[in-house]
């Protein structure tokens, strides 16, 4: 039995603020509807789901006006709703799926035989064929949020409520996850409310959008209908929004108004045939990074995740790794970046690179040499912060490479005026919106210009703007002559950079199995010995 | 927002007062556990990574009791954060576990030590109605600690060393715990709340 | 976003010898020692595992003496097999509890009241045969302690633990699966502590001075407690966003106890038993109060 929806005035403030985190909203979604919910970052878009799902912790902040879900104020302890967040590893609950499937179901208080008997069928339902028993830290990104899913196929919900769950994992998953949504909303003819950057994932399955504003609704209706407005395009555009590929507004007549921010240089979306791919060959330059027969593993490993890898990366050259989930690209970019050891092999840095420091191999050098000369993006910007403030964090690899601090504070503000977080320079890094953290930390690596960057899937879940930022972020560092070395299932962020494809081998997955790759997760190191 | 309207004295700041409820929600109980395995997970970390330190302080071992008072850092932090009656006690306990599990030589008696190291971290909130959350209520706790933690110690592994030894352990560890697991607790809790990360807790707020 | 990092495990020596900054390395613990096969001893209900652990801990805690300590140590030992766990992967796992061990037996043979002859005596230092005597207790003592629960604990599922804790002992619902539901995240903050050494390495801050190690280690604590609280919360939404927290919540399976958990229970108590009855024997007991 599906429930309607309806907002009457609702907004949400958060404690620590004035202006509501949301809102203030009036809507209305028909039982069984299915809505994509877009806006820009900081429209609230997240609270408001959370908020239907009756999940805002209490303490936190403070409701006005009205939120109804099929008539009563949501509460997530009635069973009606289920909800699927963003990140996959934040939201398995037990070590085993067949006890994370039951979870919802034991909440609810179902008989036991009930759960063990839909135990199996949620998770056939979703794809995972897969024995109860099987471990959920073995599953990939993608299955996660399948397995997550299944959970809530076996609570039969009224209300699905969906925020960004493709944004973590890579494309082809992605509308694996996608399906597996649609097929728990078929089964359950719920209505489906969902966050997403991506339109193009959703825009043939949705029945209405819903265009979030920091001031209440922008734009609502049927998907044909939106993104076919031209008078909506701007809007939709400096939200940050993915134009479907078929829209024809945004490519043509759109910009002729002021361009967002960093947009303007080139179009969001595929770029195929810009003007890098003339101009690429005419500035390459010495070779900086050398690899001979290279294999990469993880520490421990008995096999390596990626081998017999020759390449020679020049400056001013783009390189993209690519491949298959689980084909060693992390491995073999941490590998080029000195910070894993070579399995068997050499990464060797060249002349140009080396600049003084005495080893030829990069995992050779001090740590403060190395981030002088190649640079690392990790897939999770939080992890690479040290400082307290953004000034700071940029600061900090100019000061490490022997900067001078009138040369240091210049640098500090190109980059703040280029990331468009002047006015956040004093902000904890940490406190930063997912998009200004992901601009934040490549920055941060490009600061002491680097000679290589590199950087491991840096455009998983951002939003145009941002990729488009990010895209213009790489460009300035290839004209200035670095490499960059990119691990990336993006096609169009490649072909945006300009990039050459190298394609990591395609091994069988039972090989993967036995040596226990990256991407799966299996806390097996020691069952592989 | 009843709260607005508080005198503004660096105790009354909206960062040091208590949550609307006592009544624990699912993210108290999820952030204290997560809290103690983060803990136990660098306690473990630091013994490894410290055993050259440690063999310094082996020179005159009750010298290793100035160092000893950050082994009570979970009771103090996680009260800081939380807030609820019994934070302290449950995130030092989950803390031990874990390095316990991890392996520890103390083996299970230090499900005992975190017992007892948490409920004295836990007896100074108690005694203040969990309704005042500041520096020195916090430094009080962590000293307490760290009191429970030497006298157990002593009785528990120290048994044989002579009285004016486990004396000089006790104050060592006392001095830490106050310096280490009560102020520093206290700052850490403060660096954390700056990074926005405690926006569903009373202790989140930064004015 | 997620980190792509297998729980791996770095062992200390290759590390050493390869890395130029030797920072921290992490053996994996969410992985604990592997159970290879099913013994009767591994599908125990874990509260006797537990039991077991607690009871030999009291044969072993309450005096300091060579033969109670022994007798415990030599039965845990012997009784390993009995548990289906991985041998090797147990060694493995419990190299560095002798190190440990030694360093209280150290601080014993240094401060204890020195009586009978005197054996070393080097400047500060005089060891006597009643403070070494007393230090081998130690010795003994801590890695008696240490073992039975380590390895106990690693045949644990800490599922069928929560349905033990909740059906038996009938401690709250809420808080043991919401302990249990965190437990899980351990194995990926130790991944996640993996990544933060390498990102330290790349920011430049890793090596250099103790001033700067000890700086760059605990910018690298303060992240993972800021990223795991921020996990802890999303966790706790997608918890409840599961009706978690209704009352009246079913469990899918029974916890129950056997015969085999009889026999594990007495056998742990004879052990006790026969280690301070033969402390008696031997007059060595020595109680650690009073």
């Amino acid at each position: 039995m599906a429930l309607p929806i309806t907002a009457c005035g609702y907004s949400w403030t958060h404690a620590d603020r004035d202006e509501p985190a949301v809102g203030p909203l009036d809507l209305q979604i028909a039982a069984g509807e299915r809505v994509l919910l877009l806006g820009a970052s900081g429209a609230g878009k997240s609270t408001f789901l959370h908020a239907v799902a009756g999940v805002l912790p209490e303490e936190s902040g403070e409701p006005a006006g009205e939120l109804l879900v099929g008539g009563e104020a949501p509460d997530p302890r009635r069973g009606s709703t289920g909800l699927v967040l963003q990140d996959p590893d934040s939201q398995v609950i037990f070590s085993r799926i067949g006890d994370d499937v039951a979870f919802g179901m034991e909440n609810l208080g179902l008989p036991a035989e009930v759960v063990e008997a839909r135990i199996p069928s949620s998770l056939r339902a979703l794809g995972l064929d897969l024995p109860p028993e099987h471990p959920s830290a073995a599953l990939s990104g993608g299955q996660k949020q399948r397995l997550a899913l299944a959970g809530i196929h076996a609570m039969a919900p009224d209300v699905i409520v969906l925020d960004e769950p493709t944004a973590n994992i890579d494309p082809a998953s992605a509308t694996e996850v996608r399906d597996a949504v649609l097929t728990v909303q078929a089964e359950t003819t719920a209505t489906m409310l969902v966050v997403e950057h991506r339109v193009e994932l959703w825009i043939d399955h949705v029945d209405q959008v819903i265009v979030l504003g920091r001031d209440g609704i922008v734009a609502q209706g049927p998907p044909g209908q939106l993104f076919t407005d031209p008078e909506l395009t701007d809007t939709l555009i400096d939200c940050g929004i993915w134009m479907p590929q078929d829209s024809p507004a945004p490519r043509r007549g759109g910009l002729s108004a002021p361009p967002p921010p960093r947009s303007a240089a080139h179009q969001v979306g595929p770029l195929s045939g810009s003007p890098i791919e003339g101009g690429r060959s005419g500035r390459l330059g010495e070779v900086l990074l050398r690899t001979d027969q290279l294999s990469a593993a993880r520490p421990r490993m008995r096999t390596p995740a990626a081998s017999d890898l020759s390449l020679s990366l020049r400056s001013g050259q783009a390189l993209g790794l690519v491949g298959a989930n689980g084909a060693g690209k992390s491995t073999t970019a941490l590998t080029l970046a000195g910070l894993l050891p070579e399995f068997s092999g050499q990464v060797l840095a060249e002349a140009a690179l080396r600049e003084g420091a005495k080893r030829t191999r990069p995992f050779a050098w001090p740590s403060k040499q190395l981030a002088a000369r190649i640079g690392m993006v990790f897939q999770e910007p939080a992890h690479q912060f040290l400082t307290s403030s953004v000034a700071a964090e940029l600061e900090l690899g100019p000061r490490l490479a022997g900067w001078s601090a009138a040369e240091a504070q210049a640098r500090v503000a190109e980059l703040l005026g280029g990331l468009g977080l002047t006015r956040l320079a004093h902000a904890h890094p940490q406190s930063l919106s997912g998009g200004e953290k992901r601009r934040l930390s490549v920055a941060a690596m490009l600061a002491p210009r680097p000679r290589v960057l590199i950087v491991d899937e840096p455009t998983f879940g951002q939003d145009a703007l941002t990729w488009a930022g990010l895209v213009e972020m790489f460009r300035d560092a290839l004209d200035y002559g670095s490499a960059v070395v990119a691990v990336s299932h993006d096609h169009s962020f490649l072909e945006a950079i300009g990039a050459d494809l190298l394609e990591l081998g395609d091994r069988s997955s039972a090989e993967r199995v036995a040596d226990c790759q990256p991407d799966d997760r299996v806390s097996a190191g020691d069952r592989s010995e | 927002m009843p709260k607005t309207t508080t005198p503004k004295t660096t105790s009354a700041r909206a960062f040091t007062s208590a949550p609307k409820s006592k009544q624990w929600r699912v993210v108290d109980y999820v952030t204290t556990a997560v809290l103690g395995i983060a803990v136990g997970l660098v306690f473990w970390v630091l013994a490894l990574s410290w055993k050259v330190l440690e063999l310094a302080f082996q020179a005159f071992p009750p010298s290793i009791g100035l160092i000893a008072g950050l082994w009570v850092l979970a009771g103090p932090l996680a009260a800081a954060i939380i807030r609820k009656p019994g934070a302290a006690l449950l995130c030092e306990l989950i803390a031990a576990i874990v390095e316990a599990v991890l392996g520890s030589h103390f083996g299970a008696t230090v499900l005992l030590s975190g017992l007892l190291q948490g409920l004295g971290a836990e007896l100074v909130f108690a005694a203040f109605g969990y309704r005042r959350f500041t520096l020195w209520v916090t430094a009080a706790s962590g000293m307490l600690a760290a009191a429970f933690m030497a006298v157990s110690e002593n009785i528990m592994y120290n048994a044989e060393w002579q009285f004016g030894f486990q004396a000089i352990y006790a104050v060592c560890a006392i001095v830490s715990g106050l310096v280490i697991s009560g102020i520093g607790a206290w700052f850490a809790y403060r660096a954390i709340a700056a990074t926005g990360a405690l926006s569903s807790f009373a202790s989140g707020r930064l004015r | 976003m997620t980190v792509s990092v297998p729980v791996i495990a770095v062992s200390e020596s290759l590390d050493q010898r390869t890395r130029p900054s030797p920072e921290v390395s992490v053996q994996d613990p969410g992985q604990l020692i592997p159970v290879v096969r099913s013994t009767a001893v591994a599908r125990c209900n874990p509260l006797t595992k537990i039991g077991v652990a607690l009871i030999l801990m009291f044969g072993t805690l309450l005096s300091i003496d060579l033969v109670s300590a022994g007798v415990v140590l030599l039965a845990s030992l012997l009784a390993l097999p009995a548990t289906g766990l991985d041998l090797a992967a147990a060694a493995r796992r419990l190299w560095f509890l002798p190190a440990g061990a030694l360093l209280a037996a150290w601080g014993t043979a240094l401060l204890a009241e020195k009586t009978g002859d005197v054996v070393v005596e080097f400047g500060p230092l005089l060891f006597t045969t009643g403070s070494l005597s007393a230090a081998a207790a130690i010795f003994v003592r801590a890695l008696a302690l240490a073992i039975p629960l380590i390895v106990l604990a690693s045949t644990i599922d800490p599922r069928d633990l929560a349905d033990a804790l909740v059906q038996h002992l009938r401690l709250p619902e809420v808080v043991v699966v919401s302990v249990l539901a965190a437990s899980r995240l351990l194995g990926l903050l130790v991944s996640e502590w993996q990544v933060l050494s390498m990102a330290r390495r790349a920011r430049g801050v890793a090596g250099g001075s103790l001033v700067r190690r000890t700086n760059s280690l605990f910018s690298g604590v303060f992240v993972l407690l800021v990223v795991s609280i921020r996990r802890a919360t999303t966790l706790a939404m997608a918890m409840e966003g599961r009706s978690f927290g209704r009352p009246g919540r079913t469990w899918r399976r029974r916890s129950t106890f056997g015969f085999r958990d009889l026999v594990v229970v007495v056998s742990a108590v004879s052990v006790c038993v026969f280690a301070i009855g033969a402390a008696h024997l031997f007059g060595v007991w020595n109680p650690i109060i009073g």
